[in-house]
């Protein structure tokens, strides 16, 4: 059906988002690249006009090697695993849950999925104040209905309260997916393999979760992506104290607190591989997805 | 769902379910409620702050204090405008994808896509420079144009999948009928392509109005829209329960209701087209 008028057109239709989408990966990209090999201090008057020093890999090197460095992945993993742990395992749950027949279905899915909207600064701080702060928080409130000492959940339990914080968010989202994909499964199978005598767990672990497997791959990459940035969670509750120091708050401060822009461009590339790796095997699947 | 299933059954469902999701909405619950008390009232227990008074003074206290509705203005414009934008460039990008695939169309979406996992804080640093550099450090043009370059990539994908889903041939025959290309996307494919333009525009509102990297990293107090507004409560003075709960609802409300309506785009939009 393209002729070759439909096809020109169709070029040139194009041209504004692919030139816009080009432009903002490689202007600041090659930005970064080119100030990752450079000693550039603003503050202690090194300036763009008159010319970088040229360090070749130093800021990579020095960056690795850091004693912040390695504790910023593992907290950064663990803040990515903890959450992922979390919100899949209760995302398959509360789908199956909102999956049965009951009252007011409708009603109770609009309540899960809330968290999903309110955003990050906002629900950083209500958790932190409103509900962690040992003096006046709810949940310092309830410990000290049951007779305990409440606890200092941000600077004590900084990692767990953090995890407890993002989950809350990202719960909303897995549950939603997983929900999708559950309603879509063929109920016949499972009422064959009811029939035939197969127990719950069994109809869960060789129907239930087969079926459930893209959508949960998909939830994985697509939450990865956005775990290993999170930043306004730890901006306003901790300020990267605590050892809540992730991998992306390290080089905002390197760049923005510090203002040492080569060390922390050279940071950024580490962070930008490190997506990028998530990123193949997301792309993989959504690629699959594009010839069905 | 056609299997039978006992009332007992049901009544069990239900009681967990809405358990569970109360549970889950209780924090949003509490700040409403919190936002309605003085400031006093809002740090007693929570059996006292229940049986406690109400008060709409807080929501008057924020407004006058630090100006909400100059916050509330510059998410809209920001949230909008990038949406809007975003979309005027998508629509053709998506509509000539859909309709006139090449060889290469599939590569081009997956490298879009693939912009978009590009780390903020990766380019932080060249961002602030240009901005400086342009005069849109603090301003809501530069947060329009931020914002609209980040979710580009699913604003193209969400309206490539909806436009897959029109009939070729309805084109073909308006073409033949001798339809120009610009009359056939204004009275043929736009019609058709409404509902998921405007699932588009919604999701993608949201997506704008909840970013909380370059809204907080390249805006001072000029531009800073609700999320920046908001982060300014982090380090308050005295007693701020009260104020920081109604400034929390009203930066929430809006986008809480839009949300409810989004549901189902969200899943499309949020996975690529991955899951429907």
């Amino acid at each position: 059906m393209a002729t070759q008028h439909s096809r020109s057109a169709a070029r040139f239709m194009m041209a504004p988002a692919v030139t816009l989408l080009l432009g903002w990966m490689l202007v600041p990209l090659s930005m970064t690249i080119f100030f990752s090999f450079k000693k550039y201090l603003p503050l202690r008057g090194d300036s763009f006009e008159q010319g970088l020093e040229w360090v070749g890999f130093a800021n990579y090197v020095r960056f690795v090697t850091s004693s912040a460095f390695w504790p910023s992945v593992l907290t950064t993993l663990i803040i990515v695993g903890g959450v992922l742990v979390i919100t899949v395992i209760l995302g398959i749950l509360l789908a199956m849950l909102l999956d049965q027949p009951m009252w007011g279905q409708g009603m109770v899915r609009v309540l899960v999925i809330a968290p999903f909207f309110v955003m990050p600064t906002v629900s950083a701080l209500v958790w932190k104040n409103l509900f962690m702060d040992s003096v006046n928080g709810f949940m310092a409130h309830v410990w000290r209905a049951f007779g305990a000492t409440p606890v200092e959940w941000l600077s004590r339990e900084s990692m767990q309260s953090l995890i407890m914080i993002v989950s809350w968010q990202w719960l909303p989202f897995a549950t939603l997916i997983l929900l999708t994909a559950i309603q879509s499964m063929d109920s016949e199978q499972l009422d064959a393999a009811e029939m035939d005598g197969a127990s719950p767990i069994a109809r869960f672990i060789h129907i239930v979760l087969p079926h459930l497997g893209r959508a949960i791959t998909i939830v994985i990459l697509i939450q990865t992506i956005f775990l290993l940035s999170i930043f306004a969670e730890i901006f306003v509750t901790t300020g990267g104290a605590f050892g809540t120091k992730t991998l992306t708050y390290l080089i905002f401060q390197r760049v923005l607190e510090s203002q040492n822009i080569g060390l922390g461009s050279a940071g950024g590339v580490y962070a930008i591989i490190l997506a990028n790796i998530v990123a193949i095997f997301l792309m993989r699947i959504v690629g699959k997805n594009l010839d069905a | 769902m056609a299997r039978g299933v006992t009332t007992q059954r049901k009544i069990i469902n239900t009681a967990a379910a809405w358990a569970i999701g109360l549970l889950i909405f209780f924090p949003i619950l509490w700040i409403i409620v919190l936002s309605f008390k003085t400031e006093a009232d809002a740090i007693k227990t929570p059996f006292e702050i229940l049986t406690g008074s109400w008060t709409f003074e807080s929501y008057l206290v924020v407004q006058e204090r630090s100006d909400y509705f100059k916050h509330f203005w510059n998410s809209v414009t920001i949230a909008f405008g990038s949406t809007i934008l975003g979309v005027l460039i998508g629509v053709p990008a998506a509509w000539s994808m859909a309709f006139v695939p090449s060889k290469r169309t599939k590569d081009i979406l997956l490298w879009m896509l693939s912009t978009k996992m590009l780390p903020a804080v990766g380019v932080l640093y060249p961002m602030y420079l240009l901005f400086i550099q342009l005069g849109l450090l603090d301003t809501r043009t530069g947060l329009v144009i931020v914002l609209m370059l980040i979710n580009l990539p699913i604003i193209i994908w969400m309206l490539y999948t909806y436009f897959r889903e029109i009939p070729v041939e309805i084109l073909e025959a308006a073409r033949m009928d001798g339809a120009s290309l610009g009359k056939e996307i204004m009275y043929v494919l736009t019609p058709m392509a409404v509902p998921g333009i405007a699932s588009t525009v919604l999701l993608n509102v949201i997506l704008a109005w909840n970013e909380a990297f370059w809204t907080l990293n390249l805006t001072a107090a000029k531009a800073a829209p609700l999320t920046a507004f908001i982060a300014s409560y982090s380090s308050p003075e005295g007693l701020f329960y009260a104020k920081l709960s109604a400034a929390s609802t009203m930066a929430i409300a809006p986008i809480l209701i839009l949300g409810w309506f989004s549901q189902k785009q969200l899943v499309r939009g949020l996975t690529f087209g991955a899951v429907k």
